[in-house]
Protein backbone atom coordinates (compact mmCIF):
# COMPACT_ATOMS: atom_id res chain seq x y z
CA UNK A 1 0.00 0.00 0.00
CA UNK A 2 2.66 2.23 0.92
CA UNK A 3 4.82 1.36 -2.14
CA UNK A 4 1.68 2.63 -4.26
CA UNK A 5 1.70 5.57 -2.38
CA UNK A 6 5.22 6.29 -2.84
CA UNK A 7 4.69 5.58 -6.41
CA UNK A 8 1.97 7.88 -6.86
CA UNK A 9 4.02 10.92 -5.09
CA UNK A 10 7.09 10.00 -7.49
CA UNK A 11 4.70 10.42 -10.71
CA UNK A 12 3.60 13.47 -9.45
CA UNK A 13 6.82 14.93 -8.48
CA UNK A 14 8.15 13.81 -12.37
CA UNK A 15 4.95 15.39 -14.17
CA UNK A 16 5.48 19.00 -11.58
CA UNK A 17 9.17 18.77 -12.42
CA UNK A 18 9.93 21.73 -15.63
CA UNK A 19 12.96 19.21 -16.77
CA UNK A 20 10.83 16.56 -17.78
CA UNK A 21 9.43 18.19 -20.70
CA UNK A 22 13.03 18.88 -21.96
CA UNK A 23 12.95 15.36 -23.09
CA UNK A 24 9.85 15.34 -25.10
CA UNK A 25 9.97 19.52 -26.11
CA UNK A 26 13.25 17.79 -27.93
CA UNK A 27 11.94 15.00 -29.32
CA UNK A 28 9.09 16.75 -30.65
CA UNK A 29 11.29 19.43 -32.86
CA UNK A 30 13.38 17.00 -33.90
CA UNK A 31 11.28 14.87 -35.20
CA UNK A 32 9.24 17.98 -36.43
CA UNK A 33 12.59 18.68 -38.14
CA UNK A 34 12.95 15.14 -39.60
CA UNK A 35 9.21 14.97 -40.74
CA UNK A 36 8.68 18.24 -42.30
CA UNK A 37 12.31 17.60 -44.66
CA UNK A 38 11.01 14.25 -45.56
CA UNK A 39 7.39 16.51 -46.49
CA UNK A 40 9.49 18.31 -48.74
CA UNK A 41 12.83 16.70 -49.80
CA UNK A 42 11.42 13.35 -48.91
CA UNK A 43 10.91 11.87 -52.63
CA UNK A 44 14.60 13.53 -54.01
CA UNK A 45 16.34 11.99 -51.13
CA UNK A 46 14.67 8.11 -51.21
CA UNK A 47 15.55 8.54 -55.21
CA UNK A 48 18.85 9.23 -54.88
CA UNK A 49 19.27 6.26 -52.56
CA UNK A 50 17.15 3.99 -54.81
CA UNK A 51 18.79 5.42 -58.28
CA UNK A 52 21.35 2.67 -58.34
CA UNK A 53 18.85 -0.54 -57.14
CA UNK A 54 16.73 0.97 -60.03
CA UNK A 55 18.91 -0.20 -62.49
CA UNK A 56 18.71 -3.93 -61.62
CA UNK A 57 15.35 -4.17 -59.70
CA UNK A 58 11.80 -2.70 -60.22
CA UNK A 59 10.72 -0.37 -57.34
CA UNK A 60 6.95 -0.34 -57.17
CA UNK A 61 4.02 1.30 -54.58
CA UNK A 62 4.67 4.55 -52.32
CA UNK A 63 8.66 3.52 -50.91
CA UNK A 64 7.94 7.16 -48.96
CA UNK A 65 5.95 5.80 -46.30
CA UNK A 66 4.61 6.41 -42.74
CA UNK A 67 6.65 2.67 -41.80
CA UNK A 68 10.06 4.26 -44.04
CA UNK A 69 9.81 7.10 -42.12
CA UNK A 70 9.51 5.81 -38.50
CA UNK A 71 12.21 3.23 -39.36
CA UNK A 72 14.46 6.73 -40.64
CA UNK A 73 13.37 8.31 -37.08
CA UNK A 74 14.02 5.39 -35.05
CA UNK A 75 17.66 5.01 -36.70
CA UNK A 76 17.93 9.05 -35.77
CA UNK A 77 16.74 9.10 -32.81
CA UNK A 78 17.24 5.94 -30.61
CA UNK A 79 21.26 7.15 -29.82
CA UNK A 80 19.43 9.99 -28.21
CA UNK A 81 16.25 9.74 -26.45
CA UNK A 82 18.84 7.96 -23.49
CA UNK A 83 20.51 11.12 -22.93
CA UNK A 84 17.16 12.86 -22.38
CA UNK A 85 15.73 10.23 -20.25
CA UNK A 86 18.70 10.31 -17.82
CA UNK A 87 17.69 13.88 -17.31
CA UNK A 88 15.31 12.63 -15.34
CA UNK A 89 16.44 9.55 -14.33
CA UNK A 90 19.71 10.50 -13.32
CA UNK A 91 18.03 13.47 -11.07
CA UNK A 92 15.61 10.97 -8.67
CA UNK A 93 17.77 10.20 -5.90
CA UNK A 94 20.47 12.89 -6.48
CA UNK A 95 17.88 15.82 -6.93
CA UNK A 96 16.43 14.58 -3.37
CA UNK A 97 19.97 15.12 -1.91
CA UNK A 98 20.79 18.45 -3.46
CA UNK A 99 17.32 19.86 -2.61
CA UNK A 100 17.90 18.40 0.77
CA UNK A 101 14.20 16.55 0.70
CA UNK A 102 15.84 13.22 0.81
CA UNK A 103 15.91 14.43 4.56
CA UNK A 104 12.22 14.29 5.35
CA UNK A 105 11.73 11.56 2.40
CA UNK A 106 13.51 8.99 4.59
CA UNK A 107 12.60 10.09 7.73
CA UNK A 108 8.92 8.76 7.01
CA UNK A 109 7.63 5.33 7.73
CA UNK A 110 8.45 3.78 4.14
CA UNK A 111 11.32 1.77 3.63
CA UNK A 112 13.94 2.76 1.65
CA UNK A 113 13.89 -0.13 -0.72
CA UNK A 114 10.32 0.66 -1.32
CA UNK A 115 10.74 4.74 -2.15
CA UNK A 116 13.51 3.59 -4.21
CA UNK A 117 11.89 1.08 -6.42
CA UNK A 118 8.82 3.74 -6.28
CA UNK A 119 11.23 5.89 -8.10
CA UNK A 120 12.20 3.34 -10.24
CA UNK A 121 9.04 2.89 -11.41
CA UNK A 122 8.38 6.24 -11.79
CA UNK A 123 11.50 6.76 -13.72
CA UNK A 124 10.10 3.72 -15.54
CA UNK A 125 6.55 5.24 -16.41
CA UNK A 126 8.48 8.55 -17.74
CA UNK A 127 10.60 6.49 -20.12
CA UNK A 128 7.45 4.93 -21.44
CA UNK A 129 5.72 8.03 -22.04
CA UNK A 130 8.31 9.50 -23.46
CA UNK A 131 8.37 6.03 -26.07
CA UNK A 132 5.00 6.71 -26.52
CA UNK A 133 5.53 10.20 -27.74
CA UNK A 134 7.91 8.64 -29.92
CA UNK A 135 6.05 6.38 -31.37
CA UNK A 136 3.37 8.71 -32.01
CA UNK A 137 5.06 10.98 -33.79
CA UNK A 138 6.95 8.67 -36.02
CA UNK A 139 4.57 6.05 -36.73
CA UNK A 140 1.21 7.74 -36.33
CA UNK A 141 1.88 11.32 -37.75
CA UNK A 142 4.08 9.42 -40.27
CA UNK A 143 1.73 7.63 -41.36
CA UNK A 144 -1.02 10.63 -41.78
CA UNK A 145 1.46 12.53 -43.48
CA UNK A 146 3.02 9.57 -46.02
CA UNK A 147 0.55 7.02 -46.13
CA UNK A 148 1.37 3.33 -45.60
CA UNK A 149 3.21 0.58 -47.35
CA UNK A 150 5.77 -1.72 -47.69
CA UNK A 151 8.92 -1.74 -45.90
CA UNK A 152 12.38 -1.56 -48.00
CA UNK A 153 14.89 -1.91 -45.52
CA UNK A 154 19.16 -1.94 -46.04
CA UNK A 155 20.68 -4.27 -43.91
CA UNK A 156 24.67 -5.05 -44.32
CA UNK A 157 24.16 -4.48 -47.53
CA UNK A 158 21.20 -6.38 -48.16
CA UNK A 159 18.29 -5.02 -49.10
CA UNK A 160 14.63 -6.58 -47.16
CA UNK A 161 11.61 -5.79 -48.57
CA UNK A 162 9.00 -6.19 -45.21
CA UNK A 163 5.19 -6.39 -46.35
CA UNK A 164 3.03 -4.44 -45.14
CA UNK A 165 0.96 -6.76 -42.96
CA UNK A 166 3.95 -7.76 -40.69
CA UNK A 167 5.04 -4.87 -40.15
CA UNK A 168 2.08 -4.09 -37.33
CA UNK A 169 4.49 -7.02 -34.81
CA UNK A 170 7.73 -6.11 -35.58
CA UNK A 171 7.45 -2.55 -34.92
CA UNK A 172 5.51 -3.50 -31.19
CA UNK A 173 8.84 -5.74 -31.05
CA UNK A 174 11.14 -3.01 -32.22
CA UNK A 175 9.60 -0.65 -29.89
CA UNK A 176 9.58 -2.88 -26.81
CA UNK A 177 13.12 -3.65 -27.40
CA UNK A 178 14.12 -0.02 -27.64
CA UNK A 179 11.94 0.08 -24.54
CA UNK A 180 14.20 -2.58 -22.37
CA UNK A 181 17.61 -0.36 -23.83
CA UNK A 182 16.29 2.58 -22.70
CA UNK A 183 15.01 1.03 -19.21
CA UNK A 184 18.62 -0.15 -19.06
CA UNK A 185 20.27 3.80 -18.97
CA UNK A 186 17.93 4.86 -16.79
CA UNK A 187 18.62 2.10 -14.40
CA UNK A 188 22.73 2.64 -14.60
CA UNK A 189 21.58 6.84 -13.81
CA UNK A 190 19.29 5.60 -10.93
CA UNK A 191 22.08 3.82 -9.77
CA UNK A 192 24.88 6.67 -10.09
CA UNK A 193 21.93 8.91 -8.46
CA UNK A 194 22.62 7.14 -5.61
CA UNK A 195 26.13 7.33 -5.19
CA UNK A 196 26.03 10.85 -5.45
CA UNK A 197 24.16 13.95 -3.89
CA UNK A 198 24.01 16.22 -6.74
CA UNK A 199 21.56 16.18 -10.24
CA UNK A 200 24.59 16.89 -11.90
CA UNK A 201 26.86 13.88 -11.79
CA UNK A 202 24.57 11.08 -12.26
CA UNK A 203 23.89 12.77 -15.42
CA UNK A 204 26.92 13.31 -16.91
CA UNK A 205 28.36 9.74 -15.73
CA UNK A 206 25.68 7.93 -17.42
CA UNK A 207 26.29 9.97 -20.52
CA UNK A 208 30.18 8.82 -19.55
CA UNK A 209 29.79 5.53 -19.81
CA UNK A 210 27.58 5.30 -23.02
CA UNK A 211 30.35 6.89 -25.04
CA UNK A 212 33.18 5.38 -23.16
CA UNK A 213 31.29 2.17 -24.02
CA UNK A 214 29.72 2.71 -27.71
CA UNK A 215 33.61 4.00 -28.02
CA UNK A 216 35.04 0.43 -26.78
CA UNK A 217 32.53 -1.67 -28.62
CA UNK A 218 33.16 -0.05 -31.64
CA UNK A 219 37.14 -0.42 -31.67
CA UNK A 220 38.60 -3.25 -33.81
CA UNK A 221 41.14 -4.13 -30.93
CA UNK A 222 41.92 -7.51 -30.27
CA UNK A 223 42.36 -7.28 -26.82
CA UNK A 224 38.66 -5.37 -26.36
CA UNK A 225 36.93 -8.29 -28.53
CA UNK A 226 36.87 -10.75 -25.60
CA UNK A 227 34.26 -7.82 -23.43
CA UNK A 228 32.31 -6.35 -26.84
CA UNK A 229 29.81 -9.00 -26.60
CA UNK A 230 28.77 -8.08 -23.09
CA UNK A 231 28.82 -4.05 -23.12
CA UNK A 232 24.98 -2.77 -22.74
CA UNK A 233 25.65 -0.05 -25.64
CA UNK A 234 26.22 -3.10 -28.32
CA UNK A 235 22.99 -4.34 -27.68
CA UNK A 236 21.00 -1.39 -27.55
CA UNK A 237 20.26 -1.54 -30.88
CA UNK A 238 18.84 -5.05 -30.80
CA UNK A 239 15.70 -3.31 -32.02
CA UNK A 240 17.30 -3.11 -35.59
CA UNK A 241 17.15 -7.34 -35.79
CA UNK A 242 13.11 -6.86 -36.22
CA UNK A 243 13.16 -5.75 -39.59
CA UNK A 244 15.38 -8.42 -40.90
CA UNK A 245 14.43 -11.25 -42.81
CA UNK A 246 14.73 -13.98 -41.47
CA UNK A 247 14.33 -13.26 -37.75
CA UNK A 248 18.08 -13.77 -35.90
CA UNK A 249 16.12 -15.22 -32.90
CA UNK A 250 19.31 -16.38 -31.32
CA UNK A 251 20.23 -12.66 -31.63
CA UNK A 252 17.70 -11.10 -29.89
CA UNK A 253 17.32 -13.18 -27.19
CA UNK A 254 21.16 -12.68 -26.19
CA UNK A 255 20.55 -9.04 -26.64
CA UNK A 256 17.74 -9.16 -24.25
CA UNK A 257 18.97 -11.42 -21.72
CA UNK A 258 22.35 -9.30 -21.26
CA UNK A 259 20.34 -6.20 -21.15
CA UNK A 260 17.85 -8.15 -18.19
CA UNK A 261 21.03 -8.79 -16.32
CA UNK A 262 22.77 -5.16 -16.50
CA UNK A 263 19.02 -4.26 -15.34
CA UNK A 264 18.51 -6.56 -12.47
CA UNK A 265 22.29 -5.98 -11.62
CA UNK A 266 22.44 -2.45 -11.84
CA UNK A 267 19.06 -2.34 -9.77
CA UNK A 268 20.03 -4.61 -6.79
CA UNK A 269 23.64 -2.57 -6.42
CA UNK A 270 21.58 0.64 -6.12
CA UNK A 271 19.40 -1.01 -3.52
CA UNK A 272 22.03 -2.07 -2.07
CA UNK A 273 23.51 1.24 -1.74
CA UNK A 274 20.41 3.71 -1.09
CA UNK A 275 19.77 1.12 2.06
CA UNK A 276 23.05 1.97 3.76
CA UNK A 277 23.44 5.20 2.56
CA UNK A 278 23.73 7.60 5.35
CA UNK A 279 22.48 11.03 4.87
CA UNK A 280 24.49 13.67 5.48
CA UNK A 281 23.23 16.34 3.15
CA UNK B 1 0.88 1.80 38.50
CA UNK B 2 4.82 3.43 38.49
CA UNK B 3 4.04 7.42 38.56
CA UNK B 4 7.34 7.58 36.10
CA UNK B 5 6.21 8.85 32.94
CA UNK B 6 6.94 7.08 29.82
CA UNK B 7 10.36 7.51 28.40
CA UNK B 8 9.97 8.39 24.91
CA UNK B 9 13.75 8.00 23.58
CA UNK B 10 15.92 6.20 25.33
CA UNK B 11 19.89 6.83 24.32
CA UNK B 12 22.53 4.53 24.93
CA UNK B 13 25.68 4.72 24.35
CA UNK B 14 25.13 6.26 20.67
CA UNK B 15 28.71 5.70 19.04
CA UNK B 16 29.06 6.78 15.06
CA UNK B 17 32.25 6.93 12.97
CA UNK B 18 32.90 8.17 9.84
CA UNK B 19 35.70 6.27 8.83
CA UNK B 20 38.43 7.71 11.41
CA UNK B 21 36.38 10.77 12.25
CA UNK B 22 34.25 10.38 15.45
CA UNK B 23 31.18 11.93 14.94
CA UNK B 24 29.76 11.13 17.78
CA UNK B 25 31.68 8.94 20.66
CA UNK B 26 29.25 8.20 24.07
CA UNK B 27 25.83 10.03 23.75
CA UNK B 28 23.17 8.88 26.32
CA UNK B 29 19.93 10.64 27.10
CA UNK B 30 16.30 10.20 28.16
CA UNK B 31 13.13 12.48 26.73
CA UNK B 32 9.68 11.52 28.99
CA UNK B 33 6.01 11.92 27.80
CA UNK B 34 5.28 15.28 27.93
CA UNK B 35 8.89 17.18 27.76
CA UNK B 36 9.97 20.03 25.87
CA UNK B 37 13.60 18.11 26.02
CA UNK B 38 16.61 20.81 25.05
CA UNK B 39 18.92 19.63 23.16
CA UNK B 40 22.13 21.31 23.39
CA UNK B 41 25.95 21.68 22.18
CA UNK B 42 28.29 23.74 20.63
CA UNK B 43 29.44 23.18 16.95
CA UNK B 44 30.37 19.77 15.63
CA UNK B 45 29.20 18.14 19.14
CA UNK B 46 27.53 15.73 17.64
CA UNK B 47 23.83 16.99 18.17
CA UNK B 48 22.68 16.65 14.30
CA UNK B 49 24.14 12.93 13.85
CA UNK B 50 22.35 11.85 17.17
CA UNK B 51 19.16 13.54 15.74
CA UNK B 52 20.14 11.85 12.13
CA UNK B 53 20.66 8.50 13.99
CA UNK B 54 17.25 8.76 15.73
CA UNK B 55 15.64 9.22 12.83
CA UNK B 56 17.47 6.50 10.82
CA UNK B 57 19.02 8.55 8.34
CA UNK B 58 22.18 7.24 9.54
CA UNK B 59 23.32 3.86 10.89
CA UNK B 60 24.74 4.03 14.35
CA UNK B 61 28.64 2.48 14.90
CA UNK B 62 27.14 1.14 18.06
CA UNK B 63 24.75 1.79 21.00
CA UNK B 64 21.34 1.59 21.70
CA UNK B 65 18.44 3.65 20.26
CA UNK B 66 14.85 2.89 21.81
CA UNK B 67 11.96 4.86 20.94
CA UNK B 68 8.86 4.46 22.35
CA UNK B 69 10.24 1.51 23.95
CA UNK B 70 11.38 -0.29 21.42
CA UNK B 71 14.54 -0.86 19.26
CA UNK B 72 14.54 1.61 16.28
CA UNK B 73 16.60 -0.41 13.79
CA UNK B 74 13.87 -3.43 14.12
CA UNK B 75 10.76 -1.53 14.33
CA UNK B 76 11.20 1.78 12.13
CA UNK B 77 8.00 1.64 10.22
CA UNK B 78 6.12 1.67 13.74
CA UNK B 79 8.35 4.40 14.94
CA UNK B 80 8.69 6.49 12.23
CA UNK B 81 4.88 6.74 12.29
CA UNK B 82 4.87 8.69 15.53
CA UNK B 83 7.41 11.13 14.84
CA UNK B 84 7.21 14.44 12.98
CA UNK B 85 10.23 16.20 12.53
CA UNK B 86 12.18 18.92 10.90
CA UNK B 87 16.47 18.29 9.91
CA UNK B 88 18.57 21.18 10.09
CA UNK B 89 16.72 23.17 8.05
CA UNK B 90 13.31 22.57 6.16
CA UNK B 91 13.71 21.72 2.52
CA UNK B 92 10.54 21.39 0.25
CA UNK B 93 10.16 20.65 -3.23
CA UNK B 94 10.38 23.96 -4.75
CA UNK B 95 8.09 23.17 -8.09
CA UNK B 96 4.87 22.15 -5.82
CA UNK B 97 2.93 24.44 -4.17
CA UNK B 98 2.79 24.35 0.11
CA UNK B 99 -0.22 22.42 -0.10
CA UNK B 100 1.00 19.53 -2.50
CA UNK B 101 4.20 19.47 -0.24
CA UNK B 102 1.85 18.67 2.45
CA UNK B 103 0.00 16.20 0.92
CA UNK B 104 3.35 14.47 -0.27
CA UNK B 105 4.63 14.00 3.29
CA UNK B 106 1.01 13.06 4.50
CA UNK B 107 0.86 10.42 1.92
CA UNK B 108 4.07 8.78 3.05
CA UNK B 109 3.41 9.04 7.01
CA UNK B 110 0.18 6.65 5.88
CA UNK B 111 -2.33 9.06 6.71
CA UNK B 112 -4.81 10.36 3.99
CA UNK B 113 -6.11 13.84 4.56
CA UNK B 114 -8.66 15.71 3.48
CA UNK B 115 -7.94 19.15 1.36
CA UNK B 116 -9.50 21.30 4.57
CA UNK B 117 -7.09 19.31 7.05
CA UNK B 118 -4.67 19.95 5.15
CA UNK B 119 -5.14 24.29 5.04
CA UNK B 120 -6.25 23.83 8.47
CA UNK B 121 -2.85 22.72 9.41
CA UNK B 122 -1.05 25.76 7.11
CA UNK B 123 -3.43 27.94 8.86
CA UNK B 124 -2.82 26.78 11.99
CA UNK B 125 1.00 27.50 10.97
CA UNK B 126 0.30 31.39 9.76
CA UNK B 127 0.41 30.37 6.50
CA UNK B 128 -3.52 30.99 5.77
CA UNK B 129 -3.69 31.95 1.72
CA UNK B 130 -0.49 30.87 0.52
CA UNK B 131 -1.77 26.91 -0.08
CA UNK B 132 -1.46 27.25 -3.49
CA UNK B 133 1.93 29.20 -3.91
CA UNK B 134 4.69 27.37 -4.66
CA UNK B 135 7.31 26.91 -2.16
CA UNK B 136 10.24 28.79 -4.43
CA UNK B 137 8.76 32.07 -3.45
CA UNK B 138 8.45 31.35 0.24
CA UNK B 139 11.09 33.20 2.77
CA UNK B 140 13.20 30.98 5.15
CA UNK B 141 10.48 32.07 7.52
CA UNK B 142 7.99 30.72 5.57
CA UNK B 143 9.59 26.94 4.91
CA UNK B 144 10.26 26.99 9.08
CA UNK B 145 6.67 27.68 9.36
CA UNK B 146 5.77 25.17 6.94
CA UNK B 147 8.42 22.70 7.97
CA UNK B 148 6.55 22.83 11.04
CA UNK B 149 2.95 22.25 9.35
CA UNK B 150 4.53 18.98 7.80
CA UNK B 151 5.56 17.65 11.16
CA UNK B 152 1.67 17.73 12.41
CA UNK B 153 0.14 16.61 9.20
CA UNK B 154 -0.24 12.76 10.79
CA UNK B 155 -0.96 13.76 14.25
CA UNK B 156 2.87 12.41 15.61
CA UNK B 157 3.21 12.03 19.31
CA UNK B 158 6.56 13.11 19.03
CA UNK B 159 7.87 16.41 17.58
CA UNK B 160 12.02 16.57 16.68
CA UNK B 161 13.09 19.89 15.66
CA UNK B 162 16.51 20.39 14.50
CA UNK B 163 17.60 24.53 14.68
CA UNK B 164 13.93 25.68 14.17
CA UNK B 165 14.97 29.23 14.67
CA UNK B 166 18.12 29.44 12.73
CA UNK B 167 17.54 32.48 10.21
CA UNK B 168 14.18 33.66 11.56
CA UNK B 169 13.79 37.41 12.66
CA UNK B 170 13.10 37.83 16.40
CA UNK B 171 9.14 37.86 15.72
CA UNK B 172 10.01 34.50 13.76
CA UNK B 173 11.36 32.95 16.91
CA UNK B 174 9.01 34.24 18.80
CA UNK B 175 5.84 32.55 16.98
CA UNK B 176 7.89 29.66 16.54
CA UNK B 177 8.61 29.48 20.44
CA UNK B 178 4.51 29.92 21.30
CA UNK B 179 4.06 27.19 18.40
CA UNK B 180 6.32 24.83 20.44
CA UNK B 181 4.64 25.60 23.75
CA UNK B 182 0.83 25.43 22.33
CA UNK B 183 1.70 21.98 20.64
CA UNK B 184 2.60 20.69 24.07
CA UNK B 185 0.23 22.54 26.32
CA UNK B 186 -2.39 22.00 24.02
CA UNK B 187 -1.82 19.08 21.71
CA UNK B 188 0.24 17.41 24.35
CA UNK B 189 2.79 16.72 22.46
CA UNK B 190 6.56 15.58 23.36
CA UNK B 191 9.34 17.98 21.68
CA UNK B 192 12.63 17.50 21.63
CA UNK B 193 14.22 20.72 20.60
CA UNK B 194 18.00 21.05 18.95
CA UNK B 195 18.74 24.83 19.11
CA UNK B 196 22.12 27.20 19.56
CA UNK B 197 20.15 30.19 20.94
CA UNK B 198 20.53 29.02 24.83
CA UNK B 199 18.21 32.30 26.37
CA UNK B 200 15.13 29.87 23.70
CA UNK B 201 16.11 26.44 25.43
CA UNK B 202 15.66 27.79 29.18
CA UNK B 203 12.52 29.62 28.26
CA UNK B 204 10.87 26.94 27.02
CA UNK B 205 12.44 23.41 27.89
CA UNK B 206 11.55 21.34 30.54
CA UNK B 207 14.66 18.74 30.64
CA UNK B 208 17.42 19.17 29.23
CA UNK B 209 21.01 17.16 27.81
CA UNK B 210 24.45 18.96 26.77
CA UNK B 211 26.81 16.96 24.47
CA UNK B 212 30.27 18.01 23.88
CA UNK B 213 33.08 16.44 21.12
CA UNK B 214 30.46 13.39 20.87
CA UNK B 215 29.87 12.68 24.81
CA UNK B 216 26.97 14.18 27.10
CA UNK B 217 28.17 16.16 29.49
CA UNK B 218 25.42 16.69 31.93
CA UNK B 219 21.50 15.76 31.55
CA UNK B 220 18.26 16.80 34.21
CA UNK B 221 15.38 19.03 34.53
CA UNK B 222 15.90 22.33 33.26
CA UNK B 223 15.17 24.04 37.11
CA UNK B 224 17.54 21.28 38.88
CA UNK B 225 20.57 21.92 36.68
CA UNK B 226 19.95 26.02 37.02
CA UNK B 227 19.11 26.31 40.39
CA UNK B 228 22.12 24.60 41.82
CA UNK B 229 24.27 27.30 40.25
CA UNK B 230 25.42 30.13 41.30
CA UNK B 231 23.80 32.82 39.55
CA UNK B 232 24.62 36.58 37.96
CA UNK B 233 22.06 38.90 38.96
CA UNK B 234 20.90 42.39 38.20
CA UNK B 235 19.82 44.58 41.07
CA UNK B 236 18.01 47.96 39.77
CA UNK B 237 18.03 49.76 42.75
CA UNK B 238 18.19 54.04 43.73
CA UNK B 239 21.04 54.02 46.04
CA UNK B 240 24.12 51.89 44.62
CA UNK B 241 26.45 53.42 47.21
CA UNK B 242 24.41 52.58 49.83
CA UNK B 243 23.73 48.64 48.64
CA UNK B 244 27.62 48.53 47.70
CA UNK B 245 28.09 48.47 51.60
CA UNK B 246 25.08 46.28 52.79
CA UNK B 247 26.35 43.80 50.07
CA UNK B 248 29.65 43.83 51.68
CA UNK B 249 28.99 43.84 55.15
CA UNK B 250 26.73 41.38 54.95
CA UNK B 251 27.21 37.59 56.03
CA UNK B 252 25.11 36.36 52.77
CA UNK B 253 28.70 35.34 50.78
CA UNK B 254 28.00 37.80 47.55
CA UNK B 255 30.45 38.99 45.14
CA UNK B 256 30.13 42.17 43.49
CA UNK B 257 30.30 41.73 39.21
CA UNK B 258 30.01 44.99 38.47
CA UNK B 259 28.06 48.40 38.44
CA UNK B 260 26.56 51.51 37.11
CA UNK B 261 24.40 54.39 38.39
CA UNK B 262 21.18 52.47 38.48
CA UNK B 263 22.57 48.45 38.87
CA UNK B 264 24.42 46.01 40.75
CA UNK B 265 25.49 43.02 39.08
CA UNK B 266 26.48 39.99 41.53
CA UNK B 267 27.22 36.13 41.83
CA UNK B 268 24.21 35.07 43.92
CA UNK B 269 22.86 31.89 44.68
CA UNK B 270 18.86 31.38 44.01
CA UNK B 271 17.96 31.59 47.44
CA UNK B 272 19.51 34.44 48.86
CA UNK B 273 18.19 36.57 46.36
CA UNK B 274 14.72 37.09 48.29
CA UNK B 275 17.18 37.77 51.94
CA UNK B 276 19.14 40.14 49.80
CA UNK B 277 15.62 41.71 48.44
CA UNK B 278 14.50 42.46 52.27
CA UNK B 279 17.47 43.74 53.23
CA UNK B 280 17.94 46.73 50.37
CA UNK B 281 14.30 47.12 51.38
CA UNK B 282 14.75 47.43 55.39
CA UNK B 283 17.61 49.69 55.13
CA UNK B 284 15.29 51.99 52.83
CA UNK B 285 16.88 51.01 49.52
CA UNK B 286 14.06 50.93 46.64
CA UNK B 287 14.29 48.08 44.18
CA UNK B 288 13.45 48.38 40.86
CA UNK B 289 14.05 45.52 39.06
CA UNK B 290 15.67 41.98 39.68
CA UNK B 291 16.77 39.81 36.32
CA UNK B 292 18.88 36.95 36.31
CA UNK B 293 21.74 37.35 33.36
CA UNK B 294 21.51 34.54 31.10
CA UNK B 295 21.62 31.60 33.68
CA UNK B 296 22.02 28.62 31.07
CA UNK B 297 24.47 30.13 28.83
CA UNK B 298 26.81 30.82 31.89
CA UNK B 299 25.86 27.28 33.27
CA UNK B 300 26.60 25.77 29.20
CA UNK B 301 30.08 27.78 28.67
CA UNK B 302 31.46 26.57 31.93
CA UNK B 303 30.44 23.39 31.14
CA UNK B 304 31.85 23.36 27.13
CA UNK B 305 35.38 25.45 28.15
CA UNK B 306 35.80 22.55 31.25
Amino acid sequence: MMFWKSTYNEFIKIAAKPRSYIGIGVISVIVGIILYAMYKEGHGFIGAITWRMEQSLTLEGNILNGNLVAYIILQTLIIHVPLLIVLVTGDLVSGEGAMGTIRLLLTKPVSRTNILLSKYLAGCGYTFVMLVWLVFLSLVIGKLLFGTGDLIVLNDDVIVVLQQQELGWRFACAFSTAFLSLIMVATLSLTFSCFADNSIGPIVTTMAVIILFTILGALNVPALQKIQPYLFTNHMSAWRYFFEDPLPIGKIFNSIGILLIHIVGLLAIAVYKFKRKDILS
Amino acid sequence: MSDTPEKIIEIKHLVKHFGKFKAVEDVNFDVFRGDIFGFLGPNGAGKSTTIRAMLSLIRPTSGELKLFGKDLLKNRSYILQRIGCIVEKPDFYKYLSAEKNIEIFARLSGVDVSKSKVHKIIEFVGLKGRERDKVNGFSHGMKQRLGIAQTLVHDPELIILDEPTTGLDPQGIIDIRNLILQLKNEHNKTVLLSSHILSEIELIATRLVIINKGKTIVQGSVSDLLNAQELVVSFTIDNIEKAKQIVQSSSLNITLESETSTNLLLHISQEKIPLLNKLFCDNGINVFSIEAKRKLEDYFLKLISA
